[in-house]
């Protein structure tokens, strides 16, 4: 017998609720009544059974992905694997870091394959994946821890930009990080590449041998984690303007190289009250550092990204 | 509904579970979760962790909140009542709190739309206050309280009948070593979650703290308060003992007590002595500092009685004169008559004067450690309830807000800013955490009509309805009680 998911509808009446063990999906679609009655039940559908079928090749999916060859079968998962290929080959990954996103992505595509819809978003626990249409847009808010949304930060995305995924990784979120970025959020083609982008910006997020920073062999805290052994940040303690400048330094030259690799179309970093954007030319954060502070942290900043000397063309966005 | 959920034990150990609640299967670690956040490890058993403990609210007259055990079979799943009250413990938050608490939940009370504020605020500005029922010495006032030899807090000012520490705070917290930090913060942590923490004070005793519990001091339990000063208890016992005894000395660091001399012996005709004691004369029959304080007899350093008394007057002494020396918590009583020469000889206690120690001991409440864990919401924390801060001080000190911490009633300070006192005891256990920085985690709740969150600046787009939380998938099962906590 299939497990039925949790469905319901928020307290608005507008939004669905979808819930199966980890997932829990938020969802909403806007057009003609009839299309958005379709597109839920499409929705409905789709999510049904998907878990058990990503869990059947769990242990595939644990395991570090091949930058070319690809051994899964489900619809997801093939999907999570393709968006971290383009990782696999330089560094650990595996496709679990897409999978938020590949979810989301999954039940949208059920959604716009059963109805025509104006705008419809599934929300996969802040990994989102979008559709929009003509004059629609959708006001992004960027957070800085990913269970939350937040007020940090917004963007406006619109039909005509290409950007239809959104994802947030740090290392307060569910799953374990390997950076210290309090979140990045990454605005990219798709919600499994802006999942997996986010996921490896953030881990680039980090200072190699602070004292300050706790650090726990991720088997240790879930025996069967795809990370294994590797270390994932459990505690951050307060740095210094500096320190942040530096780590967030590290991720800045991350998401250059990103962006200039097509992979990505934005990205805001965030560690200790000090956001960075890369990439968005009209991207809006809330929340800067008292002005003596930011001043330093800006020119430390500058002074991190250039020495990383990986030969991207512009300079960080201060 | 859930399915069905059990355990597998793993082959490769012991200590992990395996979570079948759904098909990732988890191998969850004790005091781990799995990878859902819903369901945890507890000592080998797989419960529910989802983010909120829901509490019953009863709404009587003024709308106070039960006691959060007060219901004893609450299984702390069933939403009985249409009144729930939902407390911030595991709410989760981040450091720093710019952004929107993380649960801003609204429910219907009384009749109006109630937006309770839920987060777990990080104090770096917080710490203990623990009240210590004994009259032994624990130490000179302003004398540092070390525990693990690092510098927490310090002794202040002594209340009656009972010893106060001062802990925490961000002197501790983080302006001193590293180590000074760390084990300022989990000393307040574990005396917050009412675990046992031994701190020894410099010049003085070496004592357990365990809120709700009885101090131990120096290896020995303390087990009642005194019933009062000496003269207090001279005056609680004087008719009781005429016709019995012909003197009284009650013991006490603080005042010690003469019977004849005292005002209640002198209204009942209790003739003169000739008796002598040591230390400073208050008023007749009162004497401060008979001995050094100490955890001898009624808080002093003494353990034979006779050394506070000089030589009886000869001119007014009798031999075969009958006197009791009591502590003021009928800890120690001894009775003496005096001989030819006019010296004391002890005596067994007869069988009518023992029931005055007894009643003396009645009447001491049993001495127990309390801790009130002391914090300010300051700015940041605030800006996660609303855009625009000092509005929700404001509102709190207007009384349009009501501040609760893990469901439990909370004082706050007068003046300015969020600054509150919690009797831990109330809160479930396990309530308070900490991160690096070193500063502590508490859950704290601001409730106000729904309107008035609106006029302060609330997020309101991030109002929640209750009904978002009471289904299942969001409540908390709380830890069991292990220690016995009062109401």
């Amino acid at each position: 017998m299939t497990r039925l998911p949790q469905t319901g509808w928020l307290a608005d009446g507008r939004r669905l609720h979808l819930q199966d063990g980890p997932i829990d999906l938020i969802v909403e679609a806007s057009g003609t009544a009839i299309h958005v009655r379709a597109a839920y039940e499409a929705a409905i559908r789709q999510f049904t059974g998907l878990l058990d079928t990503l869990c059947d090749e769990l242990p595939e999916l644990r395991r570090a992905a091949h930058p070319d060859m690809c051994a899964l079968q489900g619809c997801v998962a093939r999907r999570m694997h393709a968006a971290v290929a383009p990782f696999a080959a330089a560094s650990f990954i595996t496709p679990m870091a897409a999978v938020a996103g590949a979810v989301a992505e999954g039940i949208l595509d059920a959604m716009t394959a059963s109805a025509d819809l104006e705008r419809a978003y599934v929300n996969n626990g802040g990994d989102i994946a979008l559709h929009l249409t003509g004059d629609e847009r959708f006001t992004v808010g960027l957070a800085d821890d990913p269970g939350t949304p937040s007020l940090i930060g917004k963007t406006i995305i619109e039909a005509r930009d290409p950007i239809r995924g959104i994802a947030t990784s740090g290392w307060h979120g569910r799953s374990f990080s390997l950076g210290i970025a309090d979140a990045v959020t990454v605005l990219a083609r798709t919600a499994s590449q802006a999942d997996a982008a986010a996921t490896i910006i953030a881990n680039a997020v980090d200072l190699p041998g602070h004292p300050l920073i706790v650090r726990r062999p991720a088997n240790e805290i879930q025996p069967d984690n795809d990370l294994g052994a590797r270390l994932v940040t459990r505690g951050v303690g307060k740095l210094s303007h500096q320190k942040i400048a530096e780590a967030l330094g590290a991720g800045i030259c991350k998401a250059q190289e990103l962006l200039a690799a097509g992979l990505i179309d934005g990205a805001a970093l965030h560690l200790q009250g000090v956001t960075e954007v890369v990439g968005l030319k009209d991207i809006h954060s809330s929340v800067r550092l008292p002005r003596k502070e930011t001043a330093t942290g800006t020119k430390d900043m500058r002074h991190a990204a250039m020495a990383c000397g990986n030969g991207i063309a512009g300079e960080c966005v201060a | 509904m859930l399915t069905e959920t059990t355990l597998v034990p793993p082959s490769g150990g012991a200590d992990k579970i395996r979570c079948d609640a759904c098909p990732v299967m988890c191998y969850i670690k004790p005091g781990a979760a799995g990878a859902c956040d819903r369901y945890a490890n507890n000592n080998g058993e797989l419960v529910r962790v989802d983010p909120h403990i829901v509490l019953e609210r009863t709404v009587s007259h003024g709308g106070r909140l039960v006691p959060f055990q007060a219901s004893g079979d609450w299984d702390g799943k069933i939403v009985q009542e249409s009144d729930v009250f939902v407390t911030a413990i595991g709410a989760g938050t981040t450091y720093p709190d710019y952004k929107p608490a993380p649960f801003i939940v609204s429910s219907e009370v009384d009749g109006v739309d109630m937006v309770t504020v839920v987060t777990e605020g990080i104090f770096s500005y917080c710490g203990v206050k623990v009240k210590i029922d004994t009259d032994r010495y624990l130490g000179p006032e302003a004398a540092t309280v070390r525990v693990q030899g690092e510098a927490v807090g310090h002794v202040t000012t002594s209340e009656y009948g009972s010893q106060m520490l001062s802990l925490g705070g961000v002197h501790h917290l983080t302006g001193g070593s590293k180590k000074e930090g760390r084990v300022t913060c989990d000393a307040l942590m574990d005396l917050s979650n009412g675990k046992p923490v031994e701190m020894t004070i410099d010049g003085g005793a070496t004592v357990v703290v365990e809120a709700g519990h009885p101090p131990i001091v120096n290896g020995v339990p303390e087990e009642r308060m005194r019933v009062g000063c000496g003269s207090a208890t001279i005056g609680m016992f004087a008719k009781q003992w005429l016709g019995k005894v012909d003197e009284v000395v009650v013991v006490d660091d603080h005042i010690t007590g003469v019977l004849s001399e005292h005002q209640a012996g002198k209204l009942l005709d209790i003739p003169d002595t000739g008796i002598k004691m040591k230390g400073r004369r208050s008023t007749p029959g009162r004497y401060f500092q008979v001995a050094e304080p100490g955890t001898g007899w009624g808080g002093t350093n003494i353990s034979d009685p006779l050394s506070v008394l000089g030589p009886f007057d000869p001119k007014t002494a009798r031999p075969g004169l009958r006197m009791m020396m009591v502590s003021t918590t009928g800890e120690h009583a001894a009775y003496f008559e005096l001989d030819e020469a006019l010296k004391p000889i002890e005596k067994e206690i007869p069988a009518d004067l023992k029931l005055s120690v007894e009643r003396i001991q009645e009447n001491c409440e049993p001495a127990l450690c309390t801790v009130l864990f002391m914090g300010g919401a300051g700015g940041s924390l605030r800006s996660g309830v609303t855009e625009n801060p000092v509005r929700l001080t404001r509102s709190v000190k207007d009384a349009l807000t009501s501040v609760t911490c893990g469901g439990a009633p909370v004082y706050v300070w007068p003046g300015g800013g969020i600054t509150f006192m919690v009797d831990v005891t109330q809160l479930p256990q396990g309530a308070f955490g900490y991160v690096p920085t070193p500063a502590l985690v508490a859950p704290i709740e601001f409730t106000l009509r729904l309107s008035d969150y609106a006029a302060l600046g609330g997020h309101m787009d991030h109002v929640r309805p209750l009904s978002s939380l009471r289904d299942n998938t969001e409540l908390r099962q709380p830890p069991p009680q292990t220690t016995t906590r009062r109401a």
